[in-house]
Formats: C-alpha cells, structure tokens, sequence
C-alpha cells in the first residue's frame, strides 16, 4: 500500500502538466472561437497551397 | 413548351456557382452537377459569373467540390470604398503591427457556412501583398494582415465586396480586447478550479472508504495532508474572485450572493486546516473545491450567453452606412471618405436608396426622401434645390446633391442619439427574481448559522463550530447560483435559433410579466414601405402600366413591380418615349397606346374623358370600393385618354400584426400605439388593429415618445417596440426596448431584444418563451430551496456529515441543470 506515497504525488504532477497546458492553450487565445477550426480542419488543403489543377474536369 | 419540358429546363438551368435556378435560362443537356460537364456554365447574376472566374482564375474552383455551400446569389455592392485609404479611416481602424505590416478587422456580411470560411481565408492567394485572412465564423469577423506598401485596403475591401462578402470597419476593438482577457482568465480558473476539485474529490473518496472499512491512521493522515495541499491553491487563485466580491458587498454594505460564498469558503478551509493539524474531525476541502468550480462555471455561462447576442447586435451595429460621396472642387468627380470626415459646407452626392450622411441643404436634383427611420413618418416627401434634409432619412428617388450643414453629433440624428444614451443611463434596474432571492437568501443563511453554533454551544460545545461550518457549505447557493444563469443562457441561445437576440436574462423575465407594450407603427406594425393597398381597374391595363413603370425608379413603380409581376405577366409589353414629370407621373406609348400614370391631378390634365367611354369601366370619384379604402397615395391611370383605374399607396399592415396583438391582449398585455406619423393615419391603422381610440398616439417627436414612456414607467415596467431612430430614446428608457427587424442602427444599439425576422409573430414567440423561462427559473430556485432547507434542517439537527453534505451538493447542482437543458422554452411550434 505505501506505494500510494509515490503513486499519487506523480498523478498530480500528471495534472500539472495538464492544468499547466490548458493554462498556456487558454491564454493563447485557443478556446476563442470553437466554431471556425472545426470547419476549417474539414478544408482539403492548406491556403498556402492551392489546388492549381482540377482533376476533375474532364 | 409542354410541362414536362419546362419541369427539365428548370431543374437542369442552375447557376454554376449558387446552384439557383438560372431565370429564362436555355436547357442545356441534364447535367446533374453543375459546372463539371463540358458545356458552358450558366449563372443566375452576373456577380455569380464574375466570382466564378475570379475563382477558376485563382486556382480555387475546389470551392465547387465543397458539399456544404453558399446557396444565394453573389450580391456585391460594387462600391470602390475609397474611403478605407483616406487617413482619417486609418486612424480609427487600422493598427500597425510590430513587424511592420498593418492589420484590421472586418464585419463581413454574408457569411453563412463552411464554404465561406474557405473562401474568405484563401482571398489572400488572389490578392497579392495581403498575408493572412482569419475568419471568425461565429461573429462572422475576418483579421486582415497586409503590407500596406504593396495593396491598399481598398482592394482587398473591393475582393471581397465581389466574392460577395460585404466588408464593414468593426468599431469597439478596444472593449473587445478587455473582454477577450476577461474571458480567458476565466477558463482559466475554471480549468484550474475544475481539476483540483476532481483529484480533491478522489482524495475525499478514499477518506470516506477508510471510513466504512478501516483505515491505517498513516494513510488517513496522509490524504487528508493531500487534500490540503490541493485546496489552498484552489482557494488561493480560482476561488479569490469570491472573498473579492464579498469584500466589495461588506465595503458598500448590500447583501451580496458573494458574502455567504466567501464565509462558507473560508470558514470551511480554516475549520479543514484546524482537524488536519490536530489530526481529528472532519475536514470539507472537497465540498469547497466542489463549490469553488461549480460556482464558477455558472458564472462563466451567464456571461458567455450574454457575450453571444451582445456581438450579433453589434454585428448589425457596423452596419451603419460609413462612407459618403463627396463632390470634388470642380464639381465632376466624387471621392468616397469616412463619414467622420465630413465637413460643413461640403457637397456631397447621394443615389438612390442610400442614407444621407449629414444634415444639410439640397443644392440640386428632386426625390422622394423615405423619413420612415428618424421620424416614422410613412408617406414618402419630397425634396427640391433649397429643401433641408436630414441624416439617417434613405433616398428613395433619385440622385441628390447636397451641401453639408452640420455633420456627426452636430446633425439632429447625432442630437436623437445622445439622447437614447441618456436614456440608457436613467433606466431603471430590472431586479430579476434570484437578485432579490439572494439578499434574503443570504440574511437567513447567516441568521441560521449562528443559530447553530448558539444552540450547539449549550449542548456541545465540541460539535457547534462544526455543525455552522456544515450548515455554511451546504446550503452555499450552488444550485440557486446555477438556477437563474442556466435557465437563461439556454433560453438565450434557443432564442437565436429563431432569430431573436436577447441581451439579458433580466428582460426576459420582465417580458414575462403582463405589462404596457408601446408599438411604434411605422416600420413596426406596418411593413414600413410603400406598397400597393388597393386597385380597381380593369386587369389588361396593369400590362400596360409595368411596361411604363419598367423605365422609372420611382419607389412607387417598384411597388407596382412587386404586386403585379409575379407570376410574370405573359407576353410583355414595351415602352417608348416615356416622359417622367417629376412630382407628377409618367407618360408614354405602350403597344401603340397612349398611357398615363400619375397623381389624380397630373392624370386628369391629360385625360379628355375622365371615364366617359372606352375599354375601362372606371365608376365616378368618390362612389367606388376605393372611398372606403385605407389612408394613401392615390394614383390614377389612362389610357388613350381615359381614366380607366385607380390605385392607392400605402404603408400595409403587418400580415401577423392583427392575431399578435389579440394574443397578447389575451394573455394580459396593454398594448399602445405610439407613433411619430400624422395622426389620423395613426388612427386609422389603429381602428383596423383594435386599438381604443385613447391607446393611439400619433405625431408624437422622440422627446415626446420618450416622456411618454417615462410617464408609464412610473407606474410599472414597459416594453417599447419600435425600429426607428425616433424610437431610439424610448427604447433605450424603457425597462425592456425591443428594435424589430430592418431598423436603424441607433435603435439596435439601445435595444435589450432584437427581433432578426419580419413581423409581430417572433414577438409573440418571445413573450412566450419568456414566460416558459420565467417558469423554469421558478421551478430552479424551488428545487435549490428545498435541497437546502433539507440540508439545513439536517446540519442544525447535527445529522450531517461531510459525505452527506459532498452528496447533496452535486446532486442539487445537476439537478438544475438537467431541469434547464430539457425545459422547451423557445420553439417555433405554438
């Protein structure tokens, strides 16, 4: 049982990370908007590089 | 053509890049997906024909491969919005960032879905020198990042005003910002809030196992020394904003939710801190890590909710007209500058259906100004050389020249508005019902403490601070803090679901208390344009005046368009040498007839026999159908000298005005009309809608709209309807304003609600979905109540325990949500 003496305390360093991640995530303005990157990561390519041939015109 | 030809030619003609239907469209060969076949590609506009090779040109036409697309025709403005280069534009709207390049947010109209997203983030790749396009689809808002040596910000305003996204300066970035950190800052607390309170509670779950089963005095120890060291953090950080806001209701001595929050919470932390030294009794750190998250994230949905309809009637704020025409030296050329810019004694231009941007004199050109907005004036008035006008009245003739006289806050628009503002600030507070709860609330729970640790002290003094401690947590307004905030956040965003943006829950619960509602007329319970209310004549003739009406962009021959012409007239005719008599009417040839249409006295000067013989059947003035006939312009018609029918122009009655206003008197309301329009049409709407002679008030100026309000208030809450800037005031005063649909931005700007769709139906939705809200915040607050008397009898009577109190606390809170999130408040069904 007294391996819970070192179990736990690296769960919470765990969750530290963890809060830790979300803390820099939020603060970066990651959970502004949650309703455009869901679109976006449905868009084909990247804008950089576009598409410059149609394959399906036939 | 036979039926089933045309059935083919309508499915098979779409627009290749809309996918509309493309009108009077050939039948090319079926193709099912338009504008992959070979065959030339057909569009509904040519806006859609030019984004189509704007498209194929950048490489871009994936767009056409997208399931999800824009189904509406492009619709560009075609404006040159010079005005986004002028430097007095850059000083308001565009900042300079570190590496040198310049950056600026945009309102965009038109976006609608996915599509949009794709296309407006890949406008960068057809406009060189522009660097980043970032959409924000919700508030439909683009971040431009540009080099502002190689492309002007007018061109890249000019691409995406032809993709068919009308650009808009965003005002307020600087608000915006504050509330973008506020809003991070409290994720973060609640993400930090939250994942203390999860490992409190498995920390809380072993002690309360050890409990039942038997646990080593070490372990106990060391979980208890676990707990600690997860709560101070907690209380340290998260939980602060609570002992801040107990602080401020202490230093102003009101009885804030926040103080009975803040004693729970510390008295719990201290007595927790005390046991866990001394090695004995219980500690509460899982209950306060609970209540710390719980407590916060309702606070986090009420503000999220509210943040949400703020932005869409800020949205509809930028829309304003930002820009005017102004005449260069000469006289020739024009320059578009910011409105901001303008100056007294400036000429500038204004075309049809545009807003005149100052206050000034006409120095050349005739047309029908629309005052409709500013005054609520129905009927059309119109303007010569040397006539004053005003801004924010609409242009409904045709070009205008006019000097600027006063200009900004200087112009009676600018003066209207200042007084919405102080309107605003004289509002009354609605107190919603969990604000006064909670002052009660609050009184009682303290008083009940003591009481506690009075009684307990007598018998045990060992268990009193304990036992206040317990009665302290549990009864914390978790569940009465959740109550209101859920209920109206849900209720919110269903609301804009259906086209109603609602600013706050403290409305909708005012809206649901049978009251005074003042309705402005114009605009509000009429259509708010010109339309056509009646005719008699004879039905071969309305051939014959479209063909004349085609050539005049006169409001009134867009009002003939509107009722005659759909389902299009078979077999048209057409006009030569249409002569228009400005003030008067039109004349001209149509198929080798000669017709007249025009005011009574322009049509009878040109008319030899006034209904004697010939085709029409046109009975004597003043006997016919028409004499009964709403109040309006009247409009005859000739042909081949003879009067032959008659038409009357008016403002129409909203079609659901009439079943609204019986479903609200039904239900309790006192409806008014308050309007600025001459009296006697006031009256008259009124008596077709059921209104007493004493609830109609007509001629009435903002000022006066304003008093009236104010008179009413005195005697209880009133709800203010109105879509004008002459509501503006009033709507701003009143405990609940309410701007419906097409109005002006001032209107928007001080409205609590506002109606998106046409009509007095979405009202009606409103009103009972505020009253469905009402209900279930009750319903909320009885549930929270009686969960903490439950555990409030059980603290006094020394029965609880912190198991208990860690059970009842959640289960109080999930209880609220739930009821919240399956309540049916706002839906279309009725």
């Amino acid at each position: 049982m007294s391996v819970i003496y070192i179990v736990i305390p690296l769960a919470l360093i765990v969750v530290g990370v963890a809060v830790a991640a979300f803390l820099w995530a939020a603060k970066r303005g990651q959970f502004d908007d949650l309703e455009t990157p869901a679109v976006r990561a449905l868009h084909e390519d990247a804008p950089a590089k576009p598409a410059k041939e149609n394959h399906d015109r036939s | 053509m036979t039926l089933a030809e045309a059935t083919r030619a309508a499915s098979a003609a779409r627009c290749a890049h809309c996918g509309l239907p493309v009108p009077g469209g050939d039948p090319p060969a079926p193709a099912e997906e338009p504008a992959r076949g070979a065959e030339t590609p057909l569009f509904c506009c040519s806006g859609c024909a030019t984004v189509y090779g704007i498209l194929r040109e950048g490489g871009l036409d994936e767009y056409y491969r997208m399931a999800e697309r824009r189904r509406e025709p492009v619709a560009s403005s075609g404006r040159a919005f010079e005005e986004y280069d002028h430097a007095s534009y850059r000083d308001l709207y565009v900042t300079k960032r570190a590496d040198g390049l310049l950056a600026c947010d945009f309102y965009l109209e038109g976006v609608t879905c996915g599509s949009c997203d794709w296309l407006v983030e890949r406008v960068p790749l057809l406009v060189s020198g522009l660097t980043r396009a970032e959409l924000d689809l919700r508030r439909a808002r683009v971040h431009g990042v540009w080099d502002g040596a190689s492309v002007s910000l007018s061109s890249i305003a000019r691409t995406l005003d032809t993709l068919g996204y009308r650009p808009h300066p965003y005002r307020g970035l600087r608000l915006e910002r504050a509330r973008r950190d506020e809003d991070r800052a409290a994720l973060a607390r609640i993400g930090i809030a939250g994942a203390i309170a999860v490992n409190t509670m498995l920390a809380a779950l072993a002690l309360y196992s050890g409990w039942l089963t038997g646990m080593e005095p070490a372990y106990e120890r060391y979980f208890r020394w676990l707990s600690l060291l997860l709560v101070t953090p907690a209380l340290i950080w998260p939980g602060r904003v609570f002992f801040r806001g107990a602080w401020a209701a202490v230093r102003t001595r009101s009885l804030h939710m926040d103080l009975p929050i803040a004693i729970a919470l510390g008295a719990g932390y201290a007595r927790g801190l005390y046991n866990t030294v001394r090695d004995a009794g219980p500690i509460y750190f899982d209950g306060v890590t609970l209540l710390i998250f719980l407590l916060l994230v309702g606070r986090f949905l009420q503000q999220r909710a509210q943040r949400a309809a703020g932005d869409a009637a800020e949205l509809l704020y930028s829309l304003s007209p930002a820009s005017a025409r102004v005449l260069e030296g000469t006289g020739t050329g024009t320059r578009d500058v910011p409105v901001e810019a303008l100056l007294p004694g400036m000429l500038v231009e204004v075309r049809a259906e545009e807003t005149l941007p100052a206050d000034g004199v006409v120095v050349e050109g005739r047309s029908a100004l629309d005052l409709a907005l500013l005054t609520g004036e129905s009927r059309l008035v119109t303007v010569a050389a040397g006539a004053e006008v005003f801004a924010g009245t609409v242009n409904r003739g045709s070009i205008l020249r006019m000097r600027v006289d006063r200009a900004g806050e200087e112009s009676r628009l600018g003066r209207i508005l200042r007084e919405a503002e102080a309107g605003a600030l004289r509002r009354a507070p609605i107190v919603a019902t969990a604000d006064r709860l909670s002052g009660v609330f609050v009184l009682v729970v303290l008083a009940l403490a003591a009481a506690t640790l009075a009684i307990w002290w007598r018998l045990s003094p060992t268990h009193a601070v304990d036992h206040a401690i317990a009665l302290l947590i549990v009864t914390c307004p978790c569940a009465l803090a959740l109550a209101t905030p859920l209920a109206v956040s849900v209720a919110i965003g269903r609301a804009a679901r259906l086209g109603i943006l609602v600013r706050g829950g403290a409305a909708l619960e005012a809206l649901a208390r049978p009251g005074r509602i003042y309705f402005d007329k114009t605009g509000t319970v009429t259509e708010g344009s010109v339309s056509l209310l009646a005719w008699e004549g004879p039905e071969e003739a309305k051939r014959l005046v479209l063909a004349l009406e085609r050539h005049s962009s006169h409001p009134l021959a867009r009002a003939f368009e509107v009722v005659w012409d759909a389902p299009p007239v078979e077999g048209e005719a057409v006009a030569k040498d249409v002569v228009y008599t400005a003030g008067g009417g039109l004349e001209g040839i149509v198929e080798g007839r000669r017709v007249v249409v025009g005011s009574p006295a322009f049509v009878s000067a040109r008319a030899s026999r006034p209904g004697a013989e010939g085709r029409g059947t046109c009975p004597p003035a003043g006997a016919s159908a028409l004499g009964s006939a709403p109040e309006g312009t009247p409009v005859h018609v000739a042909i081949d000298g003879a009067v032959v029918g008659r038409a009357v122009f008016g403002d129409a009655i909203r079609d659901d005005a009439r079943a609204s206003l019986a479903w609200l008197r039904a239900r309790g309301y006192d409806p008014h009309l308050l309007s600025g329009d001459d009296p006697g049409i006031v009256a008259s709407v009124g008596a077709s809608l059921d209104f007493a002679a004493d609830h109609c008030r007509g001629g009435a100026i903002p000022e006066e709209k304003l008093r009236v309000v104010e008179e009413a208030e005195r005697r209880g809450p009133v709800v203010m309807v109105g879509d004008g800037v002459n509501d503006a005031a009033a709507i701003a005063r009143a405990a609940v304003g309410i701007g419906v649909s097409g109005g002006a931005e001032a209107c928007l700007a001080s409205a609590d609600v506002y109606l998106t769709r046409p009509g007095l139906g979405t009202l009606v939705t409103l009103v009972e979905g505020s009253q469905r809200t009402l209900a279930v915040i009750r319903r909320n607050i009885v549930f929270s109540v009686a969960y903490n008397l439950v555990g409030a009898a059980l603290a006094m009577t020394g029965l609880i325990n912190p198991l208990i109190a860690a059970i009842l606390m959640p289960a109080s809170s999930m209880t609220v949500l739930l009821a919240s999130w399956k309540s049916q408040t706002f839906t279309t069904d009725r």
